[in-house]
């Protein structure tokens, strides 16, 4: 089991804030003292306030000459045992995969941010999107497993950023934390005095003696122990693929087996790793299942909904990957349809189709930078709970 | 009486004998950039657990492997930058960069650039044996003219890189080029580097025997060596090119060396003042 210890109080009481802010909050509490980034909107005041705020907590702050020296940097830092986070958009995360799919396979603790704007390509900088959903979970090429984070609101960022930190040196993995740029630049009262944040994990770190340490083998709970540069252990680190001794391999035996390891290394975590919400789902007919700036509003829907009697409710994801199946069947195990308003041409509708197989789910996909309304939600949760 | 010192150092005391035999081959010079790269750490009584090295990917890149201290061997052309967070998060490490021409200069040049540029603690060795030999023999940024590869079947007539000369140019605190025939100078040059305080960029003119050797009929690794040092115009060039292959001219030794404040020390001391103030302003 990992060190926990206490989360230190993060500073101040009420503060009226962005999402932004508090994600470089939320970074600072959870032990993060180190970032690497490259500007870009609608991300940059993440990097903005962390290069303020790493110096006074003797953490390091460095603009890098590009995205995917950013992503190489943050991974470099963490191989040298310190947390550490970068945060970007849309272009960005795309140059970001070459390097997250050597933190995934070499199994290096590290939070990637992407805040989402529109796409494909340039885009849409300054508006919101929510396109990056498969990217953040296929993003990379080859298999490996991930875990993303989906916060809907400016407390939620500090919440899930902590959290992602938590995540991701417990499990050794890169963790993205996905929100769109209406959440990133939207400013709410959040109290960070009182409520208790994500837990201060410490990593797993190689004890014993040398000769005994295999950088890869790991107990039951398939997560191996990480040696940390200067403790006399001398490991090899390499994206290719690898042997419990830490060198590279071509036997296929060796191969699979530890990325048999590897692809199923959160299934007997899914417990502590899982996170939702539903809002009204006990008897609810007609369900939405959204995230994000589309959560808010479908939050209102539902009671829109209601309010004219169609029994709908909400099922959000926080933890998007892996995806909590099993909560979304229990939350729809009434419901005659399914309701999957998103900013994008259809990516969480998949998600929901697969693990639904075979329900009605109809999706509101929105791809022109304006979020969907509670209104237009409300609409479709009428005409699903007519109709079905 | 240089050459017997260079016997005397016992190189297994850096290497990781496990690991061995190596999967160089025969003749490739890349085995001897290593063997003056841990003979110059050994003359500074590098501790091995406060080594970290950093490569990249292609033959250069698997050196890391051998070497027994923390090391990594992380994705093409993006060394430099994992170094640059390593050496940021902990300045207590001396980081050391391996990488092929292909590897710093091709896909990895921005990171080149800019790691001069900021001038980082590192320590980058570029073993530069002008082609891509991981792959199969491709033409790199360092190819000379009318070399054959497998991607110039004519012959190349894309002009190669001054590589020490980027370097200089991007602001590199100590740029140096040797030859793996000199196996001592190199050694002084790489220790050189590494007493350095701020990036210092060594370019090592290492073979590949095996790909390009035999592609441009460069003759036995023994021959490729002394042509390091020579005139003779290989028979690639078919009479079509004037210059010889690697000329005497191509400057080696220290090329440029400035004490322009390196960053992490530099930027430490920023973080330093800036958290006194703010302690006075607090009243703490
Ligand atoms: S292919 Fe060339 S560079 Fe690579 S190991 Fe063989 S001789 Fe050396």
């Amino acid at each position: 089991m990992s060190a926990v210890k206490a989360a230190p109080a993060a500073a101040g009481a009420m503060q009226l804030i962005s999402g932004n802010h508090a994600c470089a909050l939320g970074a600072i509490a959870a032990g993060c003292r180190f970032f690497a980034g490259y500007p870009i909107t609608p991300s940059s005041e993440i990097a903005e306030r962390l290069a303020r705020a790493l110096p006074e907590v003797d953490g390091v702050f460095v603009q890098m000459e590009d995205e995917i020296a950013s992503m190489a940097a943050v991974i470099g830092a963490s191989m040298g045992g310190v947390k550490a986070m970068t945060a970007t958009s849309g272009p960005g995360f795309s140059l970001k995969q070459e390097n997250l799919g050597y933190a995934a396979g070499a199994e290096i603790p590290c939070v990637i941010v992407n805040v989402m704007r529109g796409g494909p390509s340039t885009g849409m900088p300054t508006r919101p999107a929510q396109g990056d959903l498969m990217q953040a979970r296929w993003g990379s090429h080859g298999d490996y497993p991930i875990i993303a984070l989906a916060p809907a609101s400016v407390r939620e960022i500090f919440d899930q950023t902590a959290r992602a930190f938590a995540l991701a040196e417990t499990y050794r993995t890169p963790v993205v934390v996905l929100y769109d740029q209406t959440i990133a630049q939207l400013t709410e009262t959040v109290d960070l005095g009182h409520r208790r944040v994500a837990p201060f994990v410490e990593r797993k770190w190689a004890s014993g003696p040398r000769e005994e340490y295999r950088p890869y083998a790991a107990d039951e709970s398939a997560i191996p122990a990480m040696a940390r540069p200067g403790d006399g252990y001398r490991v090899h680190t390499t994206g290719l693929n690898h042997a419990e001794n830490g060198f590279p391999t071509q036997n296929a035996d060796v191969v699979e087996r530890n990325l048999a390891r590897l692809l199923a290394k959160f299934e007997r975590h899914r417990e502590a790793i899982d996170a939702w919400q539903v809002t009204s789902c006990e008897d609810a007919e007609v369900l939405v299942v959204a995230i994000g700036i589309s959560a808010r509003s479908a939050t209102r829907a539902v009671e829109l909904a209601r309010a004219r009697g169609v029994k709908a409710g909400l099922f959000r994801p926080i933890t998007l990957w892996p995806f909590p199946e099993k909560q979304l069947r229990a939350a729809a195990a009434r419901a005659r349809a399914v309701l999957v308003p998103e900013m994008n041409a259809g990516q969480l509708r998949l998600e929901v189709e697969r693990i639904l197989g075979g329900k009605r789910v109809q999706g509101i996909d929105r791809c022109n930078g304006e979020p969907i309304t509670p209104a237009e939600i409300a609409a479709g949760l009428e005409e699903l709970g007519v109709r079905s | 009486m240089i050459l017997d010192k260079a016997a005397d150092f016992d190189v297994r005391k850096y290497l990781r004998l496990e690991m061995m035999p190596h999967f160089l081959c025969p003749g490739c010079g890349h085995g001897i950039a290593l063997r003056a790269l841990l003979w110059a750490l050994d003359e500074l009584d590098q501790d091995k657990d406060k080594l970290a090295v950093v490569s990249g990917i292609g033959c250069a890149g698997r050196l890391s492997a051998y070497i027994d201290a923390n090391t990594f061997h992380v994705t093409h052309g993006r060394a430099l930058a994992y170094a640059s967070g390593l050496a940021l998060a902990r300045a207590d490490l001396r980081v050391v960069v391996i990488s092929g021409d292909g590897d710093c200069l091709a896909i990895g040049g921005n990171h080149l650039i800019h790691a001069c540029r900021r001038n980082l603690n590192l320590t980058c060795l570029m073993l530069n044996n002008e082609v891509y030999g991981m792959t199969g023999g491709q033409v790199s940024p360092t190819t000379s003219a009318a070399m054959l590869t497998t991607t110039t079947p004519l012959g190349n007539s894309e002009p190669s890189f001054d590589a020490c000369a980027l370097a200089a140019a991007a602001g590199a605190g100590f740029v140096g080029r040797e030859v793996t025939y000199h196996l001592p100078k190199l050694k002084e040059l790489i220790k050189a580097g590494l007493e350095h305080p701020g990036f210092a960029f060594i370019e090592v003119l290492s073979d590949c025997t095996e790909i390009f050797g035999r592609k441009n009929e460069l003759g036995s690794s023994a021959e490729m060596i002394m042509r390091q040092t020579s005139d003779l115009r290989p028979s690639a060039y078919r009479d079509t090119v004037e210059a010889p292959f690697r000329p005497n001219e191509l400057a080696t030794g220290v090329l440029a060396r400035n004490d322009r404040p390196e960053y992490g020390t530099a930027y430490r001391n920023a973080a330093r003042a800036i958290k006194a103030a703010a302690e006075r302003r607090g009243g703490k």
